[in-house]
């Protein structure tokens, strides 16, 4: 029983936290209507960001701020490359993912996994430590929900400020936003910076749990990402009450569970991303929402 | 000989001049569609203009919005050369209905949402409440002058509404803030009869009021009559028939189809 509630905070644990880089996707592909691929790279950045200035002893939440500029900083390159140069949404997401792999090597100065133990992080310090270490678990997953909730209702709030419905219009009807007398490539270029904005602070939270840095971190995160956001929109969204960005989290910890319970019955962890991949195909074929998702998400 | 030059008083809001336009110059596609291409408007008038498919109509207005760029010659709106303005930039003082009702609004947004957006146009969009009660009534009575009901349904997204409720919804939408210019790409084109006069009556009552300057394409000879006071055809990017006021008023829809008739055989195409 004790082996099977570890799992389940586990799995809680790190959906929360993963629900954050999940509704970075959602703003790019859900908002935006941009399949961000760039995301691969800036939720290790963050990972990288968090590490070095932990491991040098400055302040874990600091670490998340600088995660999350640093984030932003690489999206607004992808959302550049493809609003002033011209190059496509995946292929500008590819380049930034690409170059990102040396930038995050030159930030940990050329080591692939930049342990920090004992150092101070976000679920140690601060609000925190209110909670006791023994209670341990318990605690990563408060510190977990508190910060998944504070940038879910955060990005509710902002997606009802004025600039919030630009930045749908411009995924929804480009056109639009222009017979308003604004540039939709800014809003796109906007809409990317916070989504990798996001990617990356998800990416600085879970390496505090670990406490360890992993510029492989990145791989599969495009996978999960989509995966919670269509599984969360087709499945929850059908509960009126709910908010899309509360479907997203929630289908970023079932997704997780999924995976989970998959390593228990005994899949091995090498086939970890074959199994995402699957799982993501299962779904997209389930709800086709590929195509017409993509383009039209109609609220009915 | 254009029919604005004999009848013009006050200076022209709209002006191109010397305009060329070629498509995919150089491949074996290339076509040449405006040689030279003058134009003018007075403020105040409300031109329709009618022709054949590919004649030109889609890609004058484009070249007026900034969709296209000329090849070479200028563009005048209100004496400020706006030929090298991007498009958004031109927006902010022109409004456009397109022939597609998804064009004109955001169906995502609700009702209520699209009408804010719009309130803002030219303005800053930043960290404010993206729709303020204090707004509700004066968007419920702009409603009101559609006459389709749509004041009790501010919440409604715009996705849910029929194409002419949605071309109604786009016309109020652009002429909300102030513009110098109303361009009307076949607005009426996509809806069924009833709702294409419903459109119509809307234009004309939004031209009147608000006292605005207005280009309209359509392929609804009658409408091109009934509606507007300058009348333009256009065959092959160039204006064969221009004229306004009273000679306007004196032509039948027999007359224009028998000009269309004239232009075809001089095509090669016998009718
Ligand atoms: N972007 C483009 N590239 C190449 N050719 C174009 C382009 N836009 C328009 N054309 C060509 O220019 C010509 C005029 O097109 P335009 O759309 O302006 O005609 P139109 O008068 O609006 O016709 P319709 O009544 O069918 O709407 C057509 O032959 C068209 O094929
Ligand atoms: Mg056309």
């Amino acid at each position: 029983m004790d082996v099977f509630l570890g799992l389940f905070t586990g799995v809680v644990q790190e959906g929360f936290v993963y629900g954050i880089m999940a509704l970075g996707i959602y703003v790019t592909y859900q908002v935006l209507n941009f399949p961000d691929l760039s995301v691969e790279g800036t939720f290790p950045l963050g990972s990288c960001v968090a590490g070095v200035m932990i491991a040098a002893g400055l302040n874990p939440w600091l670490a998340c701020l600088a995660a999350f500029v640093c984030g932003a900083a690489a999206g607004g390159i992808t959302g550049l490359l493809h609003v002033k140069l011209h190059i496509t949404d995946l292929l500008s997401g590819i380049l930034v993912m690409t170059a990102l792999w040396s930038v995050n090597l030159a930030v940990t100065s050329g080591s692939a996994v930049m342990p920090f133990y004992n150092q101070p992080t976000v679920y140690t310090t601060g609000p925190a430590a209110l909670i006791p270490d023994s209670q341990n678990s318990l605690r990563a997953v408060v510190v977990s929900f508190v910060f998944c909730l504070i940038v879910k209702v955060l990005l509710d709030l902002y997606l009802k400020t004025k600039s919030g419905l630009l930045l749908r219009a411009a995924g929804n009807n480009p056109r639009y936003v222009v017979s308003l007398g604004k540039d939709p490539g800014n809003m796109k270029i906007l809409g990317l910076m916070l989504g990798n904005g996001l990617a990356a602070l998800s990416g600085c939270i879970l390496c505090q749990r670990e406490e360890s840095a992993d510029i492989y971190s990145g791989t599969g995160m495009i996978v999960l990402g989509l995966a919670a956001v269509i599984v969360g929109i087709n499945i929850f969204n059908g509960l009126k009450f709910l908010r899309s960005t509360t479907a997203v989290v929630l289908g970023a910890v079932l997704y997780r569970g999924v995976l989970v319970a998959a390593l228990q019955m005994g899949l091995p962890t090498n086939y970890m991303k074959l199994l995402m991949a699957a799982l993501l195909t299962v779904v997209l074929v389930a709800y086709q929402t590929m195509p017409a998702g993509r383009r039209k998400k109609h609220v009915s | 000989m254009s029919a604005e030059q004999k009848n013009q008083t006050g200076g022209s809001l709209l002006e191109l001049r010397h305009i060329d336009k070629t498509f995919n110059s150089g491949s074996v596609s290339e076509l040449s569609l405006f040689k030279d291409f003058n134009l003018s408007v007075a403020r105040g008038r409300f031109v329709c203009i009618i022709g054949s498919n590919g004649s030109g109509k889609t890609t004058l207005l484009n070249l007026l919005c900034g969709g296209e760029t000329p090849d070479a010659g200028q563009i005048l709106l209100g004496g400020r050369d706006i030929t090298k303005e991007p498009e958004h930039v031109r927006s902010r003082r022109i409004g456009r209905v397109f022939q597609n009702p998804a064009f004109g609004t955001c169906p995502q947004l609700t009702i209520l949402e699209n009408l804010s957006l719009a309130d803002r146009k030219g303005k800053s969009y930043g960290l404010s409440r993206g729709v303020s009660g204090k707004k509700l009534d004066e968007y419920r009575s702009k409603l009101e002058l559609l006459k389709l009901g749509l004041e009790n349904h501010l919440d409604l997204p715009v996705a849910n509404l029929s194409g002419g409720q949605r071309q109604a919804l786009a016309l109020l939408i652009c002429t909300m803030t102030p513009i110098d210019l109303l361009i009307l790409d076949e607005h009426t084109a996509a809806l069924d009869p009833s709702s294409s006069e419903n459109v119509m009556e809307l234009t004309r009552s939004f031209v009147q009021e608000k006292h605005l300057t207005a280009l309209m394409v359509t392929h609804n000879l009658r409408f091109a009559l009934a509606y507007g006071d300058r009348l333009l055809m256009m065959h092959r990017g160039k204006t064969v028939l221009d004229v306004c006021d009273g000679e306007k008023e004196a032509l039948h829809v027999r007359d224009l189809t028998e000009r269309f008739n004239e232009i075809s055989i001089e095509d090669g195409n016998d009718v």
